[in-house]
């Protein structure tokens, strides 16, 4: 690989997501729709730390997506008016739930991890959709709204600005993947890796394998919550169908989608999937069909992802 | 009160039976092929729906006995044409595949049927109580527990004493050398699949004459499923139908003294369950990977 190649990414990506909205605009999209992407791309890439990086397949990240976000809304809506303050009471909401579970699960292994990650993260859905005085119950907690940034003397209305409320977005997304890049090249993410390739031999080096696994749970819930809290935020809106299951799916298929053993792959698998739901829901009333033969399609044909399938290209 | 409390057993009772009717075949197809079947609450929506359409034709018992066989070959083709490719790769694909195929089915049944809420008919025979004291045990609660028992007696009876029983037990512990010894291993986990489903069609007509019919019943029932096979203990199926009673019970309980945490209940159960026993009730520890 020349430097070109290898440092492309570094320099394209920042480029085309500081300047999405504009090209959205061109392209037919608007702001909210490039915050969409961001968001879930952040979720996708927080689920893909554990899934593609730590090779432990949790199918119930919409838990910790959905913490976040009740979290913030909560907050706004009952306690403080504050973003700054939303935002952190859901990361601590989805991180601790996730610190609990984690401990409770990380003895599994494969698809058995699975299934319970997927049931555990219903209790959340139940809770939501049943404690209506408090959640709103199956129509959303309703009745807020996210509120500028002030930091005297400076003030970012991120409340009636779009661009603004990107842009924040945009640096929080920064911030996240700089943190789980880093992570991912210390000697705590080689671990990682280690497990992934092969975990027995792991545990034979003396790694503590199940702290290890517990550890990028947790991170890997810890930034969904943020996406989860943000994407709150974009809607000033959030109802169930955040928790739910058919949510935890569609973040593991973008990660799927764009490429799950590369880092930015599943910011891709987003930018695709909310584009195409984008383009699908507001045509047909049957776009479960299609998202679902969706997923098909890509398990048989797809397998790798895009970032995969054109590396191999470019192999061969 | 002890009457109501006993209701509300007896109800808890009978919607376990239908859980562990639907978790047991998922359990099959998880024990030998090591896939998670999302679409098995699809596959009991439309044995419910195909019942339905059936009835005005063969009639209640007709609809119970073929729809479910229908139900069962569909699963055979899917086996065959899209979840075969799948074995032996990362389970997550096989999920993912599983996890599309629902989102297909339930839309199916919106497109063909419609997404109102249809009523299912139930013929008077069984809806009767059976005594005045105790006026919740209708006969189709009654019948649908005797039927469940009887249908999960013949399964554990194929599984212990018939030779396709066996082989599927075989083939749980270690495929390869059921494969070796000259048995066609493709055939066995297609058969396997479609009993499976098999198991989940008719979990769906019984269902349906007790909830009525909505394109949404696969997926509110599915989730119980899961949290039955994690509460028996993996890879135990008499594990898998004591935790489908377990947590059917513990819902119906739980109705009674705080009805809005009666889905919540099964979640803290699991758990409770996997704090003190991390592998479940009847699971061994060896079968975790």
């Amino acid at each position: 690989m020349s430097w070109l190649e290898r440092h492309a990414p570094a320099i394209i990506l920042p480029a085309l997501l500081v300047t999405m909205p504009w090209w959205m605009a061109a392209a037919g999209g608007y702001t909210e729709l490039a915050s969409r992407i961001v968001i879930l791309g952040l979720a996708a890439m927080a689920l893909n730390f554990l899934l593609g990086f730590t090779g432990v397949l949790s199918f119930g990240h919409a838990a910790y997506f959905g913490l976040g976000g009740y979290g913030a809304a909560m907050t706004l809506r009952y306690l403080v008016p504050s973003s700054a303050v939303a935002i952190l009471v859901g990361v601590v909401a989805g991180t601790v739930a996730a610190a609990i579970i984690g401990a409770l699960i990380v003895k599994l292994r494969g698809v058995y991890f699975a299934m319970v990650t997927i049931a555990f993260g219903q209790v959340f859905y139940f809770v939501a959709f049943r404690w209506n005085r408090v959640t709103g119950g199956d129509d959303g907690l309703t009745g807020w709204s996210r509120l500028p940034l002030r930091a005297r003397p400076l003030t970012l209305d991120i409340q009636r600005n779009d661009l603004a409320f990107y842009f924040f977005v945009l640096a929080l997304f920064g911030l996240s993947v700089a943190a789980m890049g880093l992570l991912l090249r210390s000697p705590f993410g080689r671990t990682l890796l280690a497990i992934r390739e092969n975990e027995r031999r792991a545990r034979f080096l003396g790694i503590p394998v199940e702290r290890h696994v517990w550890l990028s749970f947790v991170i890997s819930a810890l930034f969904a919550s943020l996406a989860g809290a943000l994407f709150a935020l974009l809607n000033n809106f959030i109802d169930p169908r955040a928790l739910r299951w058919d949510q935890s799916g569609n973040f593991v298929i973008m990660a799927v989608l764009g490429g799950m053993r590369s880092f930015w792959g599943p910011l891709l698998g987003a930018g695709i999937f909310v584009v195409l739901q984008d383009f699908i829901s507001t045509r047909t009333q049957n776009w479960m069909s299609f998202v679902g033969a969706f997923f098909v399609v890509i398990v048989l044909f797809f397998p790798r992802g895009v970032l995969g399938f054109l590396r191999r290209r470019v192999a061969v | 009160m002890t009457q109501l409390v006993l209701f509300n057993a007896f109800n808890g009772l009978v919607v376990g039976a239908f859980y562990a009717l639907m978790a047991l075949g998922l359990s099959l197809i998880l024990n030998l092929s090591g896939v998670i079947n999302f679409a098995h609450g699809g596959f009991l929506a439309i044995a419910a729906y195909l019942a339905y359409s059936l009835i005005p034709r063969v009639g209640f018992w007709g609809g119970l006995v073929i729809a479910p066989l229908l139900t069962a070959v569909l699963g055979l083709v899917v086996e065959r044409l899209l979840i075969r490719r799948l074995y032996g790769r990362d389970p997550l694909y096989s999920l993912l595949l599983t996890f599309g195929l629902a989102y297909v089915f339930e839309d199916a049944t919106r497109f063909l049927w419609g997404a109102q809420t249809l009523p299912y008919p139930v013929p008077p025979s069984l809806t009767t109580p059976v005594s005045a004291t105790f006026f919740f045990l209708t006969g189709y609660r009654v019948f649908m527990v005797l039927l469940v028992a009887v249908v999960v007696t013949a399964l554990f009876f194929v599984l212990a004493r018939t030779r396709l029983g066996i082989r599927i037990r075989a083939g749980t512990q270690d495929l390869e050398t059921v494969s070796v010894l000259g048995i066609n291993v493709r055939v066995l986990r297609n058969l396997n699949f479609g009993l499976g489903v098999y198991l989940a069609g008719l979990a769906g007509v019984l269902a349906a004459g007790m909830l009525g019919l909505e394109p949404t019943i696969g997926s509110s029932l599915i989730m119980p499923s899961f949290v039955a096979i994690i509460v028996g203990g993996l890879g135990s199926l008499p594990g898998t139908l004591l935790g489908g009673l377990l947590i059917g019970v513990a819902s119906g309980v739980t109705t009674v003294f705080f009805p809005s945490a009666s889905e919540a209940v099964i979640y803290v159960m699991m758990a409770a369950v996997l704090l003190v026993r991390p592998h479940g009730l009847l699971g061994t520890a060896g079968r975790t990977a």
